[in-house]
């Protein structure tokens, strides 16, 4: 469906993406992740067609993003990063616009309009100008504007970024819903947001490509992959059980943050049973304990920070 | 409906979404009169033509066309509105075209609201008024021409005080280029050709004639040329500014 051939962008002497290339397949929904200025938005800025690349190539849907720009456009909707508006446009006014643009006409045109006010809730505010907005409402006009023509293809550039947590979860159940019969592109800075909608992570940094994979192998790169957290009732038992854990076989390391243990394992050994068993022997009583399937924001960082700049 | 359309309709609604019509409208109105009864001597001339109406037109449009054309792009590019037009399907030329189109038809609606000039004069008198005619086309064309320039200059800028400036001062150029106080510049040193070149650019000469109610072909083509030519480079601008 996407498919980019040693893209690079270059700004003056920054190399903002450095000969990337990647192979997205329908039914993706790509989290694209790394740190602020890793070449993330220059990206999708590439793929939606607004930037032209330096060197190598994009390709949507079979069709060049340079060679034929309008083909790409009519396939993908966008929202570019901030979700920007005409400020003196009212949401209906702005909606019908897009929908004009985007050829739509007569009873289709209706009812995608309808579709998307009711989908993201616009309804209440058809009539405010955009500038008269909160940034969670705008958002969502920009979401609305990027699937009002029902596009096979999706590049959302931070798509909840300054919305409250109902907003969020809103935005991720649309996304989750259109992810069955689209290709989406999300790029984000909140490792939970992949975890939730993702299935497939990619993360750049310096504008390369440092890890292609699905949310739950990333996981499993962590040293807290299968790690084993635990909480004692009784404080007073730590010290004891941080010594006892970290001399039983199979343990790398103990870690203690405040009331938590956390055991690392060493090297593929599965230690929650041994863990369990000596919880029981030694009589401590557990408030929690559970098993670790890693921690993406440590994954993320390691991979990111690694990287020579 | 086109996509040039579509832009072009967008754009002009937007004139008149805000205050920014409606003062441009009334200061219009009310300067082109002013300068024609006061400084003109509309009626200390005793002559039914509309030649002290059309003759300040330039120096309106001098102050009045960059006002308009400085928000074009520069205003887009700031407010990040440029990333969302640039991937909906339309292609540069259409969006040029669109915004250069609606500021256009909007001076067309400025001027066509001078008609209670046109109404005095032929109440006064029984004027040429294929002359003028003629003097409207001109003014609408050197309108043209000065828009085509601010559209250009706006899209290298995000900033619109900037854009102004830069319009004025390039339409002022544009404008006295047959004059000593332009051409002073180049003569000594440039050629006699390009000289003469630079003198035959100006805006003044070419509206003259027309504004007599003379119809030339070349001042026609020259109006067509200048427009032409600056929105070609205003999609050059574009292109090579807007992610910047």
């Amino acid at each position: 469906m996407i498919r980019t051939e040693a893209l690079s962008r270059r700004y003056g002497p920054l190399l903002a993406v450095d000969t990337l290339s990647f192979e997205i397949a329908p039914g993706t929904v790509l989290g694209f992740l790394g740190p602020n200025g890793a070449g993330k938005s220059t990206t999708m800025k590439m793929l939606a067609g607004f930037i032209s690349p330096s060197a190598g190539r994009a390709l949507v849907g079979g069709h060049d993003v340079s060679r034929e720009p309008l083909a790409v456009k009519r396939l993908i909707g966008y929202l570019p990063e901030g979700a920007p508006g005409y400020g003196e446009m009212t949401v209906a006014g702005f909606l019908g616009f897009v929908a004009d643009l985007r050829g739509l006409r007569g009873p289709v045109r209706r009812q995608r309009l309808a579709t998307v006010m009711d989908r993201l809730s616009l309804g209440g505010v058809a009539t405010q100008t955009l500038e008269t907005l909160s940034k969670g409402f705008r958002r969502r006009v920009g979401l609305a504007q990027a699937i009002l023509h029902d596009p096979a293809i999706l590049i959302l550039d931070e798509p909840t970024d300054g919305l409250d947590p109902n907003q969020k979860h809103e935005v991720r159940e649309l996304i989750r819903e259109m992810a069955a019969d689209k290709t989406i592109i999300i790029s984000t800075h909140l490792l939970e947001e992949v975890d939730a909608l993702c299935n497939r992570v990619m993360i750049i940094g310096h504008g390369r490509l440092l890890a292609d994979d699905t949310p739950r192998r990333l996981e499993a790169r962590s040293r807290y992959h299968n790690a084993v957290s635990l909480r004692l009732s009784d404080p007073a038992q730590l010290a004891d059980a941080e010594t006892a854990l970290a001399a039983l076989p199979g343990v790398a390391a103990v870690e203690c943050d405040q009331q938590r243990l956390t055991v690392l394992p060493k090297d593929g050994v599965q230690i929650l049973p041994s863990v369990a068993e000596l919880a029981r022997t030694a009589g401590w009583t557990l408030a929690e304990l559970h098993l670790e399937s890693g921690r993406l924001d440590e994954v993320f960082r390691r991979i990111t920070m690694d990287t020579p700049a | 409906m086109s996509a040039m359309t579509v832009v072009l309709r967008r754009e002009l609604a937007g004139y008149f979404a805000t205050p920014v019509a409606y003062v441009f409208l009334v200061i219009f109105l009310v300067l082109s009169a002013t300068f024609a009864f006061y400084l003109g001597g509309f009626f200390e001339r005793a002559q039914a033509d509309l030649a002290a109406f059309f003759s300040f037109h330039p120096w309106l449009y001098l102050f009045l066309v960059p006002a308009l054309s400085m928000r074009l792009w520069a205003e887009e590019r700031k407010s990040g509105t440029i990333e969302l037009l640039m991937t909906l399907p339309v292609t540069l030329w259409q969006a040029v075209l669109g915004k250069f189109l609606a500021a256009w038809a909007f001076t067309a609606l400025a001027l066509a609201l001078t008609f209670p000039m046109w109404l005095t004069v032929n109440y006064l008198g029984e004027p040429d008024n294929g002359a003028i005619l003629t003097a409207y086309l001109g003014s609408l064309l050197m309108a043209g021409g000065f828009l085509a320039i601010g559209a250009c200059i706006s899209a290298a800028t995000r900033n619109q005080i900037i854009a102004f400036i830069l319009t004025v001062v390039a339409c002022f150029g544009f404008l006295l280029a047959g004059f000593p106080l332009v051409l002073d510049l180049f003569a000594g040193w440039a050629p006699d050709a390009l000289v003469e070149a630079v003198a035959a650019l100006s805006f003044l000469t070419h509206y003259n004639a027309l504004s007599r109610g003379v119809i030339e072909v070349r001042d026609l083509v020259f109006f067509a040329l200048v427009i032409g030519v600056f929105l070609y480079a205003n999609t050059i601008v574009l292109d090579m500014k807007k992610a910047s």
